[in-house]
């Protein structure tokens, strides 16, 4: 039996066994390509059907909207970015995209590169909560100008939300298209695009227990669009390329299972981050970002003073605890944590955030194991630390 | 760009043992006191370097002979990363039984080196290079406390790359001395930006006083002078025929062999002299044709590559 701890969800999830197991006679009995007529072909569309029911259900969508099963989340931030850019910029009369001081590099690294073709990228900073200003956003828009918003609904790193209610309604008051990137928020909290009327929408299987390489996006009826891989008439011919058809059928059951789960994740997971968390902040010199009631319910970032955040990754792990860091020195960039500067938290932190994210699979006996694990680690390196007042 | 680096993640796995031991069980770590210097005949020396907004401090201690100037005894703290730890650790072992002026020659590398499991193979990955560059300064720093004299009378030259060491002299040098004309080069002949990539423009893990992009440009420009006062006219006073010429020998030379690599081509269409601003329209063929990094990245590389040989004031527009 694994003894290590996992901690890592928000990275990364492990596939529920009833997902696993659907997906397995895809491999060897069922191995058809969906768009073949004969047989094979046929016994696997209906699968692929059962799977696209389960999405749309999973998210509240509109029979008249699309969503697309493609690779990933990047994939289809991508291609919403760079779709709004060819349909409104290049060839429209629009010059601007919105986007926040908090997104995934999937949205912040396209948004960059499309500021080197010359669209005008400009970030809504956040206020001091950690979560994008809306009101920012009313004086950032202009409807002559700005082709797209694009938000984060969930940070990856803290868990904090945005108020993507708010956000879509600004863009839609101004007429312009509202994308959000839900990664962090399907199988954490309640999406739906008929509550939130977002133009566009994101996200991935393996971050609410189903498998890695497939994603989600989501279209609403007549939003414009551009497929970013063209090719076959696969998905309505606005995502070519074979179905990954196991990936699809594991995504399909996996949202399905996150939507049961939401009320045992708002509060049996809740509760083991919040004991977790009250446990970790009993130690001196420790504080977590972003109040609770803003934060998906799994999610704890905590700084711990003195200590830089792959030193602790790395005493953590030695004792079999996975968790993550946005430290710098954990990175390939060795730039500091952006998240710290966008909530003018004190600089000296911003190198010392611990990332610990949990899951349905979570038990109470690991959340204990765990704060243990955390207390020894800090115990240690604050020994060798310069950091004189804890 | 090749197979070893599609795999991320794999920081941990490229530390030496060496480095992971002292991570796990430094050696040397902690504090020395007054009344330890006392009693064993030496002065303390306390030395602070970096800041916890950079993400890596470390405070030295010494002992020293006063006598003789043999550092009897070292310890260090650090807040850093399991690379900063190792290298404080090893620094500080490093440091005993040197005089004070033996210590402050060692360098970055030498702690580097030690760490290394074998001769030849690096001790921690590239970008974790720059981690170990605290624990030099720190030593210039105890050295400046015990000596009295200023840290950077310790500084033979100009660093320009903390990480791999490299003087501003020896860049100017190289990029004369073989007519670089890339930064890429630069790094390719002295390793300079090879490791924590901070010193080749604004914007990196830490401000630096030179840049290797500003290096390029002012010593092509200085040469250009040189040449010019040789006789060797610039680009700029060329008459347009000579500079379609030069232009035409960059895209021979640099540009159409990594087109046709991809099966395409490009011809020069049309070239008009605006406000100072020479403006070239290409015409792309075979597989560049109806290709979309013709009009993004391609055309990019393109002016890129004729601004670096030629001059600044080039555009490239794709017809």
């Amino acid at each position: 039996m694994d003894s290590r701890i996992y901690f890592d969800n928000n990275a990364t999830t492990q596939v529920d066994e009833r997902v696993s197991e659907i997906m397995h006679p895809f491999e060897r009995e069922c191995y058809g390509n969906p768009n073949s007529l004969h047989s094979f072909g046929m016994e696997v569309r209906s699968h692929l059907a059962t799977a696209l029911d389960r999405l749309y259900a999973g998210i509240s969508a509109d029979d008249e909207d699309t969503v697309l099963v493609n690779g990933c989340a990047t994939e289809g931030n991508n291609n919403i970015l760079k779709s709004a850019w060819i349909t409104q910029i290049l060839n429209g009369r629009k010059k601007q995209i919105i986007t926040s001081r908090v997104e995934h590099h999937s949205v912040s690294h396209t948004a960059a590169f499309l500021a080197s073709m010359g669209v005008e990228v400009v970030e809504i900073p956040v206020d001091k909560n950690g979560v994008a200003d809306a009101g920012a956003l009313r004086e950032l828009i202009d409807p002559d100008k700005t082709a797209l918003v694009s938000v984060v609904w969930a940070n990856s790193e803290t868990g904090l939300m945005n108020p993507i209610r708010e956000l879509c309604g600004i863009a839609r008051e101004n007429g312009v298209l509202f994308h959000t990137d839900a990664v962090q928020a399907v199988g954490k909290i309640p999406v739906s695009v008929r509550d939130i009327p977002v133009d566009y929408l994101t996200f991935t299987a393996h971050k609410f227990h189903g498998p890695k390489g497939v994603g989600g996006l989501y279209i609403r009826r007549g939003a414009p669009f551009v497929p970013l891989l063209h090719g076959g008439d696969q998905m309505g011919g606005l995502r070519s390329g074979t179905v990954n058809v196991s990936g699809a059928v594991g995504m399909g059951l996996a949202m399905e299972l996150a939507v049961a789960s939401l009320p045992y994740e708002n509060t049996a997971v809740r509760k083991l981050r919040d004991s977790f968390e009250d446990t970790i902040l009993t130690l001196e010199g420790t504080f977590a970002v972003g109040s609770r009631d803003l934060r998906t319910p799994n999610t704890s970032f905590i700084s711990f003073k003195g200590i830089e955040g792959e030193a602790m990754l790395w005493d953590l792990n030695r004792a079999g605890l996975a968790a993550s860091t946005g430290s710098a020195c954990a990175s390939e960039s060795l730039e500091a944590n952006p998240l710290f500067e966008a909530m003018n938290l004190n600089k000296d932190l911003s190198h010392t955030g611990i990332r610990f994210s949990l899951s349905r699979m979570t038990t109470e006996s690991e959340v204990n194991r765990a704060a243990e694990i955390v207390k020894n680690a800090v115990l240690r390196l604050r020994a060798i630390s310069t950091a004189d007042q804890i | 760009m090749g197979r070893k680096d599609l795999i991320g993640g794999s920081l941990w796995e490229n530390y030496s043992q060496q480095v992971v031991d002292r991570m796990n069980q430094p050696r040397f770590r902690g504090e020395l006191t007054e009344e330890e210097a006392v009693r064993r005949g030496g002065k303390l020396i306390v030395a602070d370097w970096g800041a916890e907004s950079c993400g890596d401090t470390v405070r030295l201690y010494w002992i020293v002979d006063e006598k003789t100037g043999v550092i009897l005894d070292a310890r260090f703290k650090s807040f850093g990363c399991g690379t900063a730890i190792a290298s404080s650790d090893v620094m500080a072992e490093m440091c005993i039984g040197k005089t004070v002026d033996e210590a402050v020659k060692i360098t970055n590398l030498d702690v580097e080196f030690a760490l290394r499991d074998e001769p030849t193979r690096p001790a921690v990955p590239p970008q974790k290079m720059h981690c170990s560059v605290m624990a030099y300064d720190v030593i210039k720093k105890a050295a400046s406390l015990y000596s009295g004299k200023e840290m950077k009378d310790y500084d033979e030259d100009e660093i320009v790359c903390e990480c791999a060491r490299v003087s501003l002299s020896t860049i100017k040098e190289v990029i004369r001395l073989n007519d670089l004309k890339t930064v890429e080069e630069i790094t390719e002949y002295t390793k300079a930006g090879a490791f924590c990539k901070s010193c080749i423009r604004p914007g990196g893990h830490e401000k630096r006083k030179y840049y290797l992009e500003d290096i390029l440009r002012e010593t092509r420009r200085e040469m250009e002078r040189e040449n010019a006062d040789r006789g060797e006219p610039s680009f700029d006073t060329l008459t347009l025929v000579q500079k379609l010429k030069r232009i035409e020998a960059v895209l021979d030379e640099s540009v159409r062999p990594l087109l046709a690599r991809d099966g395409g081509g490009l011809e020069l269409e049309d070239v008009k002299e605006e406000n100072g601003w020479l403006n070239l329209y290409i015409g792309y063929r075979g597989a560049c044709r109806g290709c979309a990094a013709g009009q993004a990245g391609t055309m990019m590389m393109i002016q890129q590559k004729l601004r670096e040989q030629l001059g600044e004031k080039i555009n490239v527009y794709s017809l």
